[in-house]
């Protein structure tokens, strides 16, 4: 791994974001709705007194989370993407960059994005509706890490479908999350899914992290081990969508697509 | 090392189409040599193949006597590319682009070099510009800055002047001339200029229908073909007439 390699793709990624206002409308705008309609749901249904307790930290500390994964996975691919649309990519592959050094980059980005969403995110919950994230306590670091994971495994299964399959899938870039969203438990426990669905829900990480939330807000307990299930699941997944960009670059190789792709 | 690129029985099938039959050739340190050739001959995936954007289906590719396959990185890091087809992000500045560029080839003392290429293609006037504003021609300039960042030992260009005016393309004819001689870079250079062949190649060779037909300088292909021009043969050849006065 060469880090300067990486740091120069990394400011390549910084000096796109800061000129494209519609890039930046991803970090604070596309989030803000996101908090201010689910935020206005529960104010909503606080008035009409049909709701649990705790039900505004859940929604709201859902909204933030779902951001953290959905903002990773989304930059990963949309960076990739970026270099498409640029007719840059062959460029970056033509040049000494191993595919590890641009697929780190895009993480440390998906970081940087996700770091400043839950923080921005946390900042206007607390001042429209006074919820405090800081309630989740340390586990907090735990369910971000956890979330980040997914993101970044998804976004990179996500880029590698589009590396295969090109322009017809870049619509995946935004969609891949809202795939396994039903299954995640991020509004509802994953004892509301019907039965033969739960298994299902049992083995996506992002389960773990919505149903360990709830567990804090509402009993102040934190389970460790479903949060260890959760990352171990992860490492599982990560190693998979691995595998499958490696096989799906190789294959646009051979298949002459990277050049096809990048003029 | 007398061949400083060795490519050898290279061929590319996509699917049902072969892009490029069994081609062979070497070139040698400080030699500037064209591949020529009519639109599908097989050029540009030929140049991809070298550059490890394409996987061959048969053949080998050596560069510093290195397999390509199993020292991509080593090697990239001493080759560099550009293309008329290929540009830089076009919502960055110029200088931002070619910073990007000179952290990624590793470049020593990258300000200097980026000022002194951008004084050499004559556009140190659109360094803090968009690069989605410059004309056709600036970004070819620019993509040429980019190309030489690295000071690279071979250099590949597809088609590096296509965009140009005359007046322009001359010049950037006489920079890519002055800086290959100054360090003896290697270069293999695709086009459909025949000025640009004839001025800046030392030897040729023509494809056509992924195979290579002829190769020698401008001068024995015109004399072969009985061409009074090296385009008079680029004609003959794509219309596929006297191959038989072909020897490679």
């Amino acid at each position: 791994m060469n880090w300067r390699r990486v740091r120069a793709l990394l400011l390549k990624f910084a000096f796109i974001c800061s000129r494209n206002t519609f890039r930046a409308m991803d970090v604070f705008f596309w989030p803000m709705m996101d908090l201010l309609v689910w935020g206005f749901l529960t104010v909503y249904m606080l008035r009409m007194g049909n709701t649990v307790p705790g039900a505004i930290t859940f929604l709201i500390g859902s909204v933030i989370m779902w951001n953290v994964l959905y903002r990773a996975q989304q930059v990963i691919s949309v960076a990739f993407l970026d270099d498409v649309w640029s007719r840059n990519l062959l460029n970056i592959f033509a040049g000494p960059v191993r595919v590890r050094e641009y697929i780190a980059a895009t993480y440390i980005t998906g970081l940087i994005q996700s770091t400043i969403v839950i923080l921005f995110l946390s900042a206007a919950a607390a001042v429209f509706y006074s919820f405090n994230i800081l309630v989740l306590g340390i586990p907090l670091a735990a369910l971000f890490i956890n979330l980040l994971l997914m993101g970044w495994w998804l976004g990179l299964l996500t880029t590698g479908i589009i590396v295969r399959f090109g322009p017809p899938a870049e619509a995946l870039a935004w969609a891949i999350p809202f795939l396994v969203q039903p299954v995640s438990a991020v509004f509802y426990p994953v004892s509301i899914l019907p039965p033969w669905l739960q298994p299902v829900a049992k083995i996506i990480p992002s389960s773990y992290v919505f149903e360990g939330m709830r567990q804090i807000i509402e009993h102040k307990t934190f389970d460790g081990n479903s949060l260890f299930i959760s990352f171990g699941l992860n490492v599982v997944f990560m190693i998979m969508a691995a595998l499958v960009f490696r096989y799906y670059f190789e294959e646009a190789r051979t298949k002459g697509l990277l050049a096809k792709y990048g003029t | 090392m007398d061949h400083i690129v060795e490519v050898r029985n290279l061929r590319k099938d996509f699917g049902d189409t072969t892009a490029v039959k069994d081609i062979s050739f070497s070139v040698k340190r400080g030699e500037i040599f064209g591949l020529l050739g009519p639109n599908g001959a097989g050029k540009t995936t030929t140049i991809h193949m070298m550059l490890g954007l394409t996987r061959p289906s048969q053949g080998h590719i050596k560069i510093f006597g290195q397999d390509l396959e199993q020292h991509r990185v080593e090697i990239l890091e001493r080759c560099n590319f550009a293309s008329a087809y290929v540009y830089l992000p076009w919502n960055l500045k110029v200088w931002e682009n070619l910073y990007i560029f000179a952290e990624i080839y590793g470049v020593n003392k990258p300000k200097e070099r980026i000022e002194y290429l951008l004084d050499l293609f004559e556009i140190t006037k659109l360094k803090g510009h968009i690069t989605g504003t410059l004309s056709a021609g600036e970004q070819t300039r620019l993509n040429l800055c980019k190309a030489f960042l690295n000071e690279p030992e071979v250099l590949l260009l597809d088609e590096p002047t296509a965009s140009l005016d005359p007046d322009l393309a001359d010049k950037v004819r006489k920079i890519l001339r002055q800086l290959q001689k100054e360090k003896s870079i290697t270069v293999i250079n695709t086009s459909h200029n025949m000025l640009d062949v004839t001025e800046l190649c030392d030897r040729i060779v023509f494809v056509h229908n992924g195979e290579l037909i002829a190769e020698g300088k401008a001068d024995e292909l015109m004399e072969r073909f009985g061409g009074a021009s090296l385009e008079e043969v680029f004609i003959t050849i794509a219309r596929g007439g006297h191959l038989e006065g072909a020897t490679k």
